[in-house]
């Protein structure tokens, strides 16, 4: 081997050397938490001890923002669009309430349970959703909604029908924590379980499995030409978003002693379609920042027209969507360079 | 020489009326470096697409290492070794090379389905990804989204994601199509030094590229197999000349 092709080689190989680490690097980074991540389990920490009355709007946002993030799960990963993702919701609330009743009142038992149940409902499903485009994705899922509802409906027995499900309370959680007057407990339960689901779908979300999800949603094509087994990573991604749909039904029933029919109403898959519109798909916090921004908007339009919010709500819609909906799954790219850095280049 | 790698029977495809592919039995050696060419519309593409699974075939059967995988999914068949570059890029727009790449090997080494463990947690996989980026002159933009990479990075990008796959049969169709001439022969070069046993079949128009790297050549005519031969064979076909060399003589 000559001088010259020596050296080329030990330049080859330092090269690579240097673009090992550096891959390495960027990998590392992509999953680093965000500022603006930390920021927001701090406000939701402090909005505890700051607005002590508003303990059942900030339980409110968090059940949505829960119920948002399993919703960006399926939508802004593997880009499928649903119009019936309260059927998860709804199945968890109930089960949650039926099981109170009936069973065990201790939450967390019923928050799992109920995750399992719409967990398994999700996986049955997943399979309607596989063919077809997003209108026939739209439409099933759509359907699977309206059928459960009237399920509900129709089940009186079970399921108490147009009147809903009362007369149960929860018990304290884990047999320690008693829910209190004034939601202080369930909005700390809520938080805790927001918390933890988020924490384990940003986990998926870096994990080959969450990148491939994006792969399947970019190109479908491309993703089966190299290996990425589609079908069998959807029904995966939307049994996972089946379940923690489902812990978010729960949590509603367990925060409020109540299960009305209006869990699987058609609007709450609307409304939560309109939470990921507004914060952005694709990186979970949308759903987070969705539901702040919708709860809010929606508690401050019923108080200033109580019977005209749904106009400002639709009209509220209509801009978003004029605004377009690439720049609003990118709106946290608009924050200054080192709040918002969702994925890393340099 | 009766080791076939990848064989297709009567393989035919309609789109409506018009038969895109007629009738195609091709064979392909294991090693060969096997060039497809035909005038514009002869149906190449389509082919290529009824061999990766892209599209099913209206008859006929494809077959890849004596099994049948003419019902097989298209990841499927790349599992089993089969893969291919598109002619018109087909890539994840806003991941970067670097991610794309690292989870073409994910997928290889049967991983892509962990749901727990971070994809940086991966040193194995990210360190193959690097070099083999490093290999394709993609190393400076390992960190960039792909969409707003330039034409020529893409296209090598396309290239080295077949690649990462380390495909026993390789399709490639017009891979150097839209790369800078200086690069193009580079490119050619990196799927030259694959090993031997390694299938490639490839589509180009570049005659130059054809018959500098090809030692064998199927001509397509119109949806079928118009004749098929060594490179000598084919550069003195004198019908060859008039179907095809003849548009660009």
């Amino acid at each position: 081997m000559s001088a010259v092709q020596q050296e080329t080689n030990v330049t080859a190989k330092s090269s690579t050397a240097t673009a090992e680490s550096r891959a390495a690097k960027l990998m590392k980074r992509r999953s680093r938490v965000r500022f603006y991540e930390i920021i927001v389990w701090i406000a939701a920490i402090a909005a505890y001890f700051l607005l002590p009355s508003k303990m059942l709007i900030l339980t409110e946002i968090a059940i949505l923002a829960l119920f948002a993030v399993s919703l960006d799960l399926v939508l802004g990963f593997a880009g499928i669009v649903s119009l019936g993702h309260t059927a998860f919701f709804g199945l968890g609330a109930y089960v949650a309430g039926l099981l109170a009743l009936h069973y065990v009142a201790e939450p967390v038992t019923g928050l799992i349970v109920a995750g399992a149940v719409s967990g398994i409902l999700g996986l049955l499903t997943s399979f309607l959703i596989l063919r077809g485009s997003d209108l026939t994705r739209l439409m099933t899922t759509l359907g699977i909604g309206l059928m459960m509802a009237e399920v509900a409906n129709q089940m009186a027995w079970l399921t108490g029908g147009a009147d809903g499900l009362s007369g149960f309370s929860p018990g304290a959680i884990l047999g320690l924590f008693e829910f209190d007057l004034f939601g202080k407990t369930g909005y700390i339960y809520c938080l805790i379980v927001l918390f933890i689901g988020t924490m384990i779908m940003r986990r998926i979300a870096f994990s080959p499995f969450g990148i491939s999800l994006k792969a399947i949603k970019a190109n479908p094509m491309r993703a089966g030409m190299i290996a990425v087994p589609a079908r069998k990573r959807v029904v995966t991604v939307y049994t996972i978003a089946a379940v923690f749909a489902g812990m978010a039904g729960a949590l509603l029933t367990q925060t409020t002693s109540f299960v009305s029919p209006d869990v699987l109403a058609f609007h709450r898959s609307a409304d939560v379609l309109l939470v990921l519109v507004i914060g952005g798909t694709g990186y979970l916090y949308g759903g987070i920042f969705g539901a702040v921004f919708f709860t809010l908007i929606k508690d401050w339009l019923s108080v200033i027209t109580p019977q005209y919010w749904m106009f400002y709500i639709g009209m509220l819609l209509v801009i978003l969507v004029l605004i377009g909906r690439d720049r609003l799954a990118r709106w946290v790219e608009y924050l200054p360079e080192r709040f918002s850095k969702k994925e890393d280049g340099k | 020489m009766s080791d076939i790698v990848l064989e297709t029977r009567n393989l035919k495809r309609r789109f409506g009326a018009f038969l895109a592919t007629n009738d195609v039995s091709l064979k392909v050696e294991r090693g060969a470096r096997h060039a497809l060419i035909g005038p514009n519309g002869a149906g190449k593409t389509t082919l290529i697409n009824l061999l990766t699974g892209v599209l099913p075939p209206s008859e006929g059967q494809v077959f890849l290492e004596g099994e049948d995988i003419t019902s097989l999914a298209s990841f499927r068949r790349v599992k089993r070794g089969l893969t291919r570059t598109f002619q018109i890029n087909q890539l994840f727009n806003d991941f970067t090379p670097l991610e794309t790449v690292a989870l073409a090997i994910a997928e290889r080494e049967g991983v892509g389905h962990n749901l727990w463990k971070s994809m940086a947690g991966y040193d194995r996989i990210v360190d193959e990804a690097a070099a083999l980026l490093a290999r394709f002159g993609l190393a400076s933009v390992m960190g960039e989204r792909t969409v707003i990479l330039p034409y020529g990075k893409q296209r090598l990008l396309e290239i080295a994601l077949a690649f990462a796959s380390k495909p026993r049969v390789l399709l490639l169709d017009e891979p150097a199509a839209g790369v800078p001439e200086d690069e193009r022969h580079e490119v050619l070069s990196i799927v030259s030094d694959l090993p031997a046993d390694v299938t490639v079949l490839l589509i180009e128009h570049d005659m130059d590229l054809v018959f500098s790297f090809a030692n064998r050549i199927s001509v397509l005519v119109a949806g079928a197999l118009f004749t098929e031969g060594t490179v000598a064979e084919i550069a003195a076909d004198p019908r060859v000349k008039a179907v095809y060399l003849g548009e660009n003589a």
